[in-house]
């Protein structure tokens, strides 16, 4: 059942990420059959659509979708961007990716060219990973060589060019239009949207930009197919997906098992808690998610209506695993002061309100919270979630909403006590 | 595109809007106000401040307006309980960080973030924490910032990129650190760069010069019309207690939009300078004495009538033309009942061989705002960046439009736009132009056309002159250093015959606020007024310095910087028996030279009218008091005239004076045709080096000269001599070092600078600057030596 798609080669070889060692699995078999037999634009982006693949970054938009507004025909220059600015917090599957199998996404990259009609793509590579910056580079060079990337490939007619481009360590580049623009080499700050990047993007031209998980998975449906795909999954949610999964657990990774999997199945799979740790709770896709008790989420399946259903998201797929020695004040200071940090500071709910937000959960960790202060934050996420130009705003006002709502009472112990329900300490080393 | 209209509407109100127009700009059409603070009709839209949230009927989330496109049937709430509850919660964040110390803040009172705060802000603030404060930045003397005032709107920085056209002011950081500045500690230095002061909605950025000087409350605001360029630029005048406090742009869509100058806007400084001439001043037995108004007129009507009083022709009249209509109307008409045609206001030019079939009302033949639709304009001699700011912006847009733009110039431009430049010496300015005339197949007679047929056509000629042809609306303009050339006759005839032969327009960038006024004033030689040829012309304004006069009458025109050549002037007015000076500040030259000096009332201190570039006559009242005991320039032509006995000096107003004028001129507009196919001989030195004098934009007259903020700028630059390092290397000289010039037998020493803007064989020594007074001419011969 697990492994299929993004990790298929993976138990398989020694050196996945060498050339010959992916094309011994079958890879470019798919690309090659695709140039040779001139299959057509539109069936790609059909198969993509029938797959139910949603953009595995985050925000979970169909893939197939998303490229069907691109018109292949449009005249000029069109861009295939992928997102590997993987800055989530929790998050660390697109990196395995870039490590393991970069050629399977440099092979859904130029699919994806080949599709939109697209000859240039960019790999914007999260700032802080060097190591997988100069791996994917060489698997680069390796496909550049034996003709999968450059001018004429496979004698098909068409050009591709793939760049990496390694980021600058913010955080808000993994928003897609601050990637662009950084990739334009400006500051990375979102734009407001509309228009969107498949109208305007990339050096304002029609760009597809998607998550590194999404495009390694475009070789996998298009040679087993789209039903196929879809069938590993659950309604609403295609395939299988690569899940990070961290915390005081036995074992911690990533793991890629199909949509819909239950929670219970997936904390199996990582050996559950460590001795003399309980389960307390879940963040189940990324620190922007808001937190689901552990109870709940022992109910729940991982799939995108599940558990937006339990009032959280799927999001990337980076489950933190929280246990009962964690005190959710001093968790929500540590997140908070990551979005404060984080904001790009263009609009003005997000770069005021985030510092705000953690300022007051900062003195509640710190024995100096104050009666009012719980509806002040509620207060101030309602004026920051929804009115900003990209969802960093949201981002930041999720988690602490969330924490508000199953964990009032250890803030509220916090306030009236001066010290931590659990017995952790006060946080160090922030602002 | 569809030109249908949708409705929409907003508040209960149905509207009409094109399909796609954003709501903000159509609710602002309809006087609907949705607070705003990013968002800037001039700027493109950042939606980055969050103020302009607004309810739009099925859509859950608040949306900008300002971003927001209309489509049919949208239903819009500017005020329902989830717009207001989004705007008051912008208005609470944008007032956690922000100093509120508004009693010590130039922008209290005109503050946009004070004026909405009032509106949707709260008398209790939430945030108890300590609020960002930004360290103290210096960007330049014109200038202050306050950046802890911030609420990083950005309209600074879009200004930068998308009007000024250079990015000079930029963000930093991130989040709530991200600050506004310049490039590692970099001043601003755009010649446009005042207006970020009317942009920033906050205390950030305020006016440097009138810092601290008066409350916004305790200002008077008059209209004004700006004395420097040819544009005219609209302007307010705040005054306070009788003294001009600062000046800001009033919108004028047609000449400078809502833009000004820092020229304009910082110049008034110089109305307040230790100069001026407060008293009128006679100088007897070699002393000068303060005496009253009687007294000095009548010294000035003796001395006039004994030095020219039987001969007119011993009567000089220069006036600089930055002079009222009516000043330079009064001047000619005093001169020429002194049976004298020897007036002039063309005090930068040298090359007079083209009077008489020169253009009659010399300007520009597109209107100001036409030339941004320009499709390709070729300037010839021109610094536009720098003598016409607004044109200059104007011609900015047409080129990001796609229009091609040439120059040709003695040196290479700092443009901010994308354009072709002929680079070479003086001499070979003619060369070039000859070479697009001959690709332009241009007809020219006698001597111009074996010049012509002589030229070698280069692809970038052909592409000029092509590109010139095919264009729908194309341009030739000639620009100062096209005015001062030595065969300037030469380049107005080509220009002339190139603009005939690609059927494109002829146009002269006129130096100074009232140049196409002082055609039209008749303050020439060879045309009195309405530029109605004179039968009998007098000496043009080089002549008037070569073959001295007896007596001078100078009006606003200070001789060591506001001629052509002012060691030739200098001589003249050191020979003549009697020197007339009506002047608003007093030199050491002058008073070396003069005998009568007649304090007159500098800017805003009279009225008058000026006609700009584009023809278009803009009036103004005195806004403050002539200091001291100067008076209206008109109204000391007007005794003078009547103590002269001269009929017709009997006006009581400017307004009277003026109305006399438009009896004279009625309907006369700008008339650029040029009634010669040739020219003369070559003027031009082709042999050792040529001086280039050009004037600096801080130079350009007597007030902007003596406006303290903008000499501290980087654009007031110093004398120096600047080579190209090929030339220097020639000549053996090394950067920095002081060496000596010699022009005319004149010989200073001055500060060598290796500039790559400066072509092979010619010298860049700027004219108008202490230090250069003793030179000879804007473009001549000159030698160098090792000092």
């Amino acid at each position: 059942m697990a492994n299929e798609v993004c990790f298929r080669t993976l138990e398989y070889l020694k050196q996945p990420w060498e050339l010959d060692e992916y094309k011994s699995r079958g890879g470019y078999e798919v690309l090659n059959h695709i140039l040779k037999n001139k299959i057509e634009p539109s069936e790609v982006v059909e198969t993509m659509k029938t797959s139910g693949l949603r953009g595995r970054g985050g925000a979970g938009f169909p893939t197939g979708l998303k490229w069907s507004f691109i018109s292949r025909n449009a005249p000029g220059q069109k861009y295939v961007v992928c997102n590997s600015d993987e800055g989530e917090p929790g998050t660390f599957k697109d990196r395995d990716i870039l490590r393991y199998n970069p050629h399977q996404l440099i092979e859904g990259m130029v699919i994806a060219g080949y599709a939109i009609g697209a000859t240039v793509g960019y790999n914007y590579i999260r700032g802080e990973f060097w190591e997988e910056y100069e791996r994917f580079e060489a698997a680069l060079e390796q496909a550049r060589a034996a003709g999968f990337l450059g001018d004429n490939l496979l004698g098909s007619g068409f050009d591709f060019q793939l760049h990496s481009h390694l980021g600058g360590g913010a955080y808000v580049c993994g928003e897609e239009t601050a990637l662009l623009e950084s990739i334009e080499g400006k500051k990375g700050q979102p734009r407001f949207k509309p228009p969107f990047p498949a109208h305007f993007g990339l050096y304002g031209r029609p760009t597809i930009i998607n998550n590194t998980e999404s495009l390694s998975s475009v070789p996998v449906i298009l040679k087993e197919g789209g039903e196929w795909f879809k069938e590993l999954g659950v309604e609403n949610s295609g395939g299988s997906k690569l899940f990070s999964i961290s915390g005081n657990i036995k074992n911690p990774g990533v793991f890629e098992v199909p949509l819909g999997t239950p929670f219970s199945e997936l904390f199996k799979l990582v050996g559950g808690m460590k001795d003399g740790h309980k389960l307390k709770a879940v963040v189940p896709g990324g620190c922007s998610s808001p937190v689901i008790p552990g109870e709940q989420m022992m109910d729940l399946t991982m799939d995108y209506d599940a558990i937006q259903n339990a009032g959280s998201m799927l999001g990337s797929g980076a489950i933190v695993i929280i246990d009962d020695q964690q005190c959710m004040v001093k968790l929500l200071d540590r997140m908070s002061y990551f979005y404060h940090e984080e904001s790009c500071g263009q609009c003005t709910p997000c770069r005021e309100g985030t510092g705000w937000l953690w300022r007051v959960v900062n003195r509640i960790e710190n024995g100096k919270g104050r009666q009012e202060d719980l509806d002040l934050l509620e207060s101030v996420c309602g004026k920051i979630a929804g009115r900003t130009v990209c969802a960093l705003g949201d981002a930041a006002a999720m988690p602490v909403r969330g924490m508000l709502k199953h964990f009032q009472e250890e803030f509220q112990y916090h306030i009236d006590h001066k010290k931590c329900m659990v017995g952790a300490g006060p946080t160090k080393g922030l602002g | 595109m569809t030109d249908e209209l949708v409705t929409i509407e907003v508040d209960g109100r149905e509207l009409q809007a094109k399909p796609g127009t954003m709501l903000i700009d159509v609710t602002d059409a309809a006087g609907i106000n949705i607070p705003r603070f990013c968002y800037h009709k001039k700027l493109s839209v950042s939606a980055n401040c969050r103020m302009c949230l607004v309810e739009v009927a099925k859509v859950p989330k608040p949306l900008p307006a300002c971003c927001t496109p209309v489509n049919d049937g949208m239903k819009v709430s500017t005020r329902s309980p989830l717009a207001l509850a989004a705007q008051k919660g912008t208005m609470e964040f944008l007032l956690i960080n922000h100093p509120l110390d508004c009693p010590i803040c130039d922008q209290g009172g005109e503050c946009e973030l004070q004026d909405v705060a009032v509106g949707y802000g709260s008398d209790i603030s939430r945030f108890s924490e300590g609020k960002r404060v930004v360290p103290q930045r210096d960007i330049g003397p014109l200038i202050a910032t306050d950046f802890t005032r911030c609420i990083h709107c950005t309209r600074c920085i879009r200004f930068g990129a998308e009007i000024a056209g250079v990015r000079e002011l930029g963000a930093t950081g991130r989040g709530e650190h991200m600050t506004i500045g310049t490039f590692i500690e970099k001043s601003v230095d755009s010649e446009m760069s005042g207006n970020v002061i009317d942009l920033c909605p906050v205390g950030s950025l305020t006016a440097k010069p009138s810092r601290y000087q008066a409350r916004a409350w305790e200002l008077t605001q008059y209209s004004g019309i700006s004395a420097h360029d040819s544009v005219g630029s609209n302007i307010h005048i705040h005054t306070r207690n009788n003294r001009v406090v600062r000046i800001h742009p009033k919108e004028n869509e047609s000449i400078n939009e809502i833009w000004l100058s820092d020229r304009d806007r910082f110049s008034y400084e110089g109305l307040n300078s230790e100069d001026r001439l407060t008293q009128p001043m006679i100088r007897k037995n070699g002393e000068w004495l303060k005496v009253g108004w009687q007294e000095a007129l009548e010294f000035a009507v003796k001395g006039l009538q004994s030095a020219a009083g039987s001969d007119g022709d011993q009567l000089a009249t220069l006036v600089s033309a930055n002079s009222t209509l009516e000043e330079l109307y009064l001047a000619q008409k005093l001169t020429r009942g002194m049976e004298s045609n020897n007036i002039d206001h063309r005090l930068r030019q040298s090359d007079f061989r083209l009077d008489g079939n020169d253009s009659p009302i010399p300007g520009l033949s597109i209107t100001i705002s036409g030339v941004e639709s320009l499709d390709a304009a070729l300037l010839i001699g021109s610094n536009i960046r720098k003598e016409q700011p607004i044109i200059a912006h104007r011609l900015r847009k047409a080129a990001n439009n796609g229009a091609n733009i040439s120059l040709i110039n003695p040196l290479w431009i700092d443009l901010h736009f994308v354009a072709d430049q002929f680079v070479s010496t003086p001499a070979m300015m003619v060369n070039n132009l000859a070479s697009i005339a001959k690709a332009a197949a241009a007809k020219l007679t006698g001597n111009l056309a074996k010049i012509v047929k002589a030229a070698e056509v280069s692809n970038e000629a052909k592409a000029v002159a092509e590109q010139l042809k095919s264009a729908e609306s194309g341009a030739i303009l000639l620009g100062s250093q096209a005015s001062a050339h030595p065969d300037y006759s030469v380049l107005v005839v080509l220009a002339s015959a190139i603009a005939e032969a690609t059927d494109s327009s002829l146009s002269y960038l006129p130096a100074y606020s009232n140049s196409v006024g002082a055609a039209l004033a008749g303050a020439t030689p060879h045309r009195g007024v309405a530029g109605v040829p004179i039968e009998k012309s007098g000496a043009n304004a080089e002549l008037m310095q070569s073959m001295p006069r007896r007596a001078y009458l100078l009006m606003g025109a200070e001789s060591d910087f506001d001629f052509w050549n002012p060691s030739l002037i200098n001589a003249a007015l050191d020979q003549a028996e009697c020197v007339i000076s009506l002047t608003a500040y007093r030199s050491d030259s002058l008073e070396s030279r003069a005998d009568v000096m007649l304090p007159i009332a500098g800017f805003a201190e009279t009225s008058g009218t000026f006609v700009n570039a584009e023809g278009t006559w803009q009036s103004f009242n005195g806004v403050v008091k002539p200091q001291g005991e100067s008076r209206p320039a008109w109204k000391v032509l007007r005794v003078l005239g009547n103590l002269l006995g001269i009929d017709g000096f009997d006006q009581n107003s400017s307004n009277d004076v003026l109305e006399e004028i438009k009896s004279l001129t009625a309907d006369l507009t700008i008339d650029n045709s040029v009634s010669t196919k040739t020219a003369g001989e070559m003027n031009s030195s082709t042999k050792g080096l040529c001086r280039i004098g050009d004037v600096p934009i801080y130079a350009s007259d007597a007030l902007v000269r003596r406006a303290g903020s903008l000499q501290k700028t980087n654009d007031a630059v110093t004398a120096s001599i600047r080579l190209s390092a090929n030339q220097a290397q020639k000549g053996g000289f090394e950067d920095h070092q002081d060496i000596i010039v010699i022009q005319d037998n004149n010989r200073t020493q001055l500060p060598l600078i290796i500039d790559p803007r400066v072509p092979d064989g010619a010298v860049w020594i700027s004219s108008a600057l202490p230090g250069t007074e003793m030179l000879g001419g804007q473009y001549g011969e000159v030698i160098l030596e090792k000092a």
